[in-house]
């Protein structure tokens, strides 16, 4: 696993508040983690403060599983 | 007409996370007072408050419990003991398994004086250091007064009423007041009111302080700042934590073989006309709120045995209360037992009414009024009052009145009696 992926994934578990083990690269932040679409506005501000990237809107609306975060995050960190 | 009885506590104090800790605590004439540990106080004019206490202290409060970890996150520390006071409420009121139909019927008003003020400050300071686009998307609803009421509501399922008092210190009276009498016009059946508070940050304390509200003779010697009817008191101290009853229309806690702690049988309320911060120089505010009350419940001041003070400790509010006191009760002013607990859990502000509602319950239910701590030299003009210093006492408790005051010269008092 990346560092990418781990440091995403411990964002998604505190924020969240979920067992780590549910959050795999496949889970979906609404349907299988209990989000709602405010908690994806907090955790993209999250992202975008841990690794220093923009995410614009319209990209954030296309991250939808953990996958597309860690994703997005890998091509666009600086 | 419809009854109101109380069947549900439920307190987070500086003296306990639960009723049965504060209360024992309370009797024993433990203080909740210490230096501030929310924050660095020391450029502060006080610098000590009455704090709920961490999960590990002995008498702490474990926001785990009751409150979800996404939840907790997302609010004001004042949300997340309003929840939990409510969860405990409707725990020991018996009402975790309520059907469809009683959820229909059950509401809630759960108020606070300022709400989230520790959120707002901190969170205008993401907004001007790092911008409008790092300050949370749970910022507003994380704040507002109402969102106890509202996370309650939704954490329980509870349809009826939904609503929240906003009257500064007054506002834990006027809810469970309000709430009652929304039960009384058939609104519903069941309600959880009270209040919270947690304002404990920097901006909070300032504020007070500037308005020459707080303690502030008292920074090396925390538990004996808050000081109600003493000559050296000098402010109040502030507190935080919240109160919930569970306040339920009669023959409905009878069907459902409830038990019943009290009823509510008098509420009264007044506006001072006067001063923002000042209470009316002769007291008339909350004179005209007691007698409303007194007069709603039918009793005569010699049936209420004990009164919990709005006695905040300010140089000015103490003496004008009892004044007022003096007055209503005439002769009976001889047998009641009047103390302020903002001598153990200091100033809930919005809090206050509904935990020291809880007190005067307390006090019904184990025939023991509790003390006002650090009465070591009375003031002049308190002789013939029986203030119960430092120690609680055990004595018939029939009927039981609750004053609280608030900044705009807003009054609520509340008459409870056994049933």
């Amino acid at each position: 696993m990346s560092e990418t992926a781990d440091r995403v994934k411990k964002i998604v578990v505190e924020h969240l508040g979920v067992e780590a083990d549910k959050v795999t690269e496949d889970a979906s932040f609404i349907d299988d983690l209990g989000a709602d679409s405010l908690d994806i506005v907090e955790l993209v501000m999250a992202f975008e403060e841990e690794f220093g990237v923009e995410i614009p809107d319209d990209a954030a609306e296309k991250i939808s599983t953990v996958k597309d975060a860690i994703d997005y995050i890998e091509q666009n960190k600086g | 007409m419809r009854r109101v009885v109380v069947t549900g506590l439920g307190l987070v104090t500086p003296l306990g996370g639960d009723v049965e800790t504060t209360w024992k605590n309370i009797l024993a004439s433990k203080s909740g007072a210490g230096p501030i540990t929310h924050f660095d106080a020391s450029d502060q004019k006080c610098r000590i408050a009455c704090e709920v206490k961490p999960t590990d202290h002995e008498y702490g409060f474990d926001p785990s419990k009751r409150v979800d970890h996404k939840v907790q996150r997302q609010v004001d520390p004042f949300i997340i003991y309003g929840i939990d006071a409510a969860g405990q409420a409707i725990e020991d009121a018996g009402l975790t398994d309520m059907d469809e139909t009683t959820r229909l019927r059950a509401g809630v008003s759960i108020g606070s004086g300022i709400g989230g003020l520790p959120g707002i400050e901190s969170e205008s300071l993401v907004l001007h250091e790092k911008g409008p686009g790092r300050v949370s998307p749970h910022f507003v609803h994380g704040r507002l007064i109402n969102l106890i009421s509202g996370q309650v509501s939704i954490k329980y399922g509870l349809m009826g009423p939904n609503h929240a008092v906003v009257t500064a210190c007054s506002t834990g009276a006027h809810s469970i007041g309000d709430a009652a009498r929304m039960i009384r016009d058939d609104d519903a059946d069941i309600m959880l009111a009270g209040g919270a508070e947690a304002t404990i940050c920097p901006i909070g304390i300032a504020g007070f302080a500037q308005a020459r509200a707080l303690s502030t003779a008292f920074n090396d010697q925390p538990e004996k700042a808050s000081r109600p009817y003493d000559k050296d008191r000098d402010g109040f101290v502030m507190g935080e934590g919240s109160g919930v009853v569970v306040l339920e229309e009669y023959e409905h806690a009878k069907r459902r073989g409830a038990k019943i702690y009290a009823e509510v049988v008098g509420y009264g309320l007044s506006g001072d006309a006067y001063h923002v911060t000042a209470p009316h120089p002769e007291g008339s505010g909350g004179y005209r709120s007691m007698e409303m009350a007194l007069k709603k419940s039918g009793l005569q001041p010699s049936d209420i045995d004990y009164i919990n003070a709005h006695g905040t400790s300010t140089p000015l509010g103490d003496e004008l209360e009892l004044g007022a006191v003096r007055r209503l009760f005439g002769n009976a002013i001889g047998t009641v037992s009047m103390s302020s607990t903002k001598s153990a859990i200091g100033h809930l502000l919005g809090g206050a009414g509904a935990v020291e509602s809880i007190f005067c319950i307390l006090a019904l239910r184990d025939q023991i009024v509790p003390p006002t701590l650090n009465l070591d030299n009375p003031s002049e003009g308190t002789a013939g009052v029986d203030l119960v210093p430092h120690k609680a006492k055990e004595r018939s408790v029939r009927a039981v009145l609750n004053n609280s005051f608030g900044f705009g010269g807003t009054n609520a008092s509340l008459i409870m009696k056994a049933v």
